[in-house]
């Protein structure tokens, strides 16, 4: 039902520097890819090239327009409650049912306790499951996750792992940059600055 | 909801519960206030500046929020979402300066009715004044948007903001503060700088915030 993503040589430079040169690869529905190296080498980069908001220096990037991001920020208002923030992203990803998307995105991400919750009580690791939810609610056939693991305690990572697996299972693609252990069955692993 | 709309209401929201009208307004009141405390009580010569003094004031108001239009949502990864989205920057942009008018210019319309009391005006200065305003503050709002995209991600942003947004305005001053002797003509050339405002604002907005994605 979905295209894959393609990366077609693609070249990233940053502040005159290049992080990586001529990538190739391809994940098909129902794959995944985890992006791993070493601080510094790009990984963050390569989802920002993959979500479309930076430019690579040469290749292309092929594949469903409709993408999720999770970067570093969550990107949800820190003075309303969990439940609506989630709904402001959700009613524009797609008109059917946003309130019964985010509910079940909640739950998947066992934050129904916090749902009324202004989002900036929430601690770190339950803000990155909010940010996890809001890309769970999204119903978009490709994620990006950046460090998805990163202030998520085991159980949480356990949660994560379930949430991709569940995505992959229904045709969906997840491309991971993480330099924290996360199991992935069967995923490409991309490596960085491995060579260099 | 389409997007832009939703995101239009969203800022228009923030704005009110997070205080910004109000400090803005009361921000205005006070620096009208300012000046007969410092001219005197001199009732004739209060109403021969007033009108300027409402347009110095409303300029200065006009900074007020503008280190909060962009750069906490550039920083909270907002930005990044819309794009995401396939929203253009540019139309982004616009949308907040729909949302940051809306915000501004009628509550200092009404505020100005205030400050004309204060200062003594007639009732045909004060129309004159609303009617310069009504169709300044698009331009005013505009520019503000435009400041916040370019000074976004700056330390001491507020002070910069400052320094880039005055000069920029001082044309709609001029017109503004002139359509009250000036006549019809002031009020064309005020409708044209504050057009021009709104035309190239979403514009040197968007790309400022692309230019802060990178």
């Amino acid at each position: 039902m979905t295209e894959r993503l393609a990366f077609h040589a693609v070249t990233c430079a940053r502040g005159g520097r290049t992080l990586f040169e001529a990538l190739s690869f391809a994940i098909e529905p129902g794959g995944a890819a985890v992006v791993t190296g070493p601080n510094g080498v790009g990984k963050s980069s390569l989802i920002r090239v993959a979500a479309g908001l930076l430019a690579p220096a040469s290749g292309s990037v092929e594949g469903p327009a409709a993408r999720a991001l999770m970067a570093e920020a969550s990107a949800l208002d820190s003075d309303k409650r969990l439940r609506d923030a989630l709904r402001f992203w959700a009613a524009l990803d797609e008109s059917d049912d946003p309130h019964g998307r985010v509910a079940r995105a909640i739950a998947a991400t066992q934050l129904s306790p916090l749902a009324e919750v202004p989002v900036r009580l929430l601690s770190t690791g339950q803000r990155r499951r909010a940010a996890l939810a809001r890309v769970v609610a999204s119903g978009a056939p490709v994620w990006l996750l950046d460090e998805p693991a990163n202030g998520l305690d085991d159980a949480s990572v356990g949660t994560l792992e379930t949430l991709i697996a569940d995505h992959r299972a229904a045709g969906g693609i997840a491309l991971i940059a993480t330099h924290l252990p996360i199991d992935v069955p069967g995923a490409q692993a991309i490596m960085l600055g491995g060579a260099a | 909801m389409t997007p832009l709309l939703a995101l239009i209401t969203r800022d228009l929201r923030r704005a009110w519960a997070g205080g910004s009208v109000t400090y803005t307004l009361a921000f205005f009141l006070l620096v009208t206030i300012l000046f007969p405390f410092a001219i005197g009580p001199d009732a004739a010569l209060l109403a021969r500046v007033g009108g300027g003094v409402i347009w110095a004031a409303a300029l200065l108001a006009a900074l007020m929020p503008v280190e909060r239009l962009i750069g906490p949502d550039a920083e909270s990864g907002v930005l990044d979402q819309f794009a995401v989205r396939g929203l253009s920057m540019a139309s982004v942009a616009a949308a907040k300066i729909v949302a940051h008018w809306l915000a501004f210019g009628p509550p200092l319309m009404l505020a100005a009715v205030i400050a004309a009391g204060l200062l003594d005006l007639s009732g045909a200065t004060l129309l004159k004044v609303e009617i310069g305003l009504l169709i300044g503050t698009p331009g005013l709002a505009a520019l503000a948007v435009a400041t916040s995209a370019l000074v976004s991600g700056l330390r001491g942003a507020g002070a910069v903001a400052g320094l880039v947004m005055l000069p920029l305005a001082v044309p709609l001053l001029i017109f503004g503060a002139g359509s009250i002797d000036g006549g019809f003509g002031a009020v064309k050339l005020l409708a044209a700088v504050s057009l021009l405002l709104l035309a190239g604002a979403p514009f040197v907005a968007g790309a400022a915030m692309k230019a802060g994605m990178d």
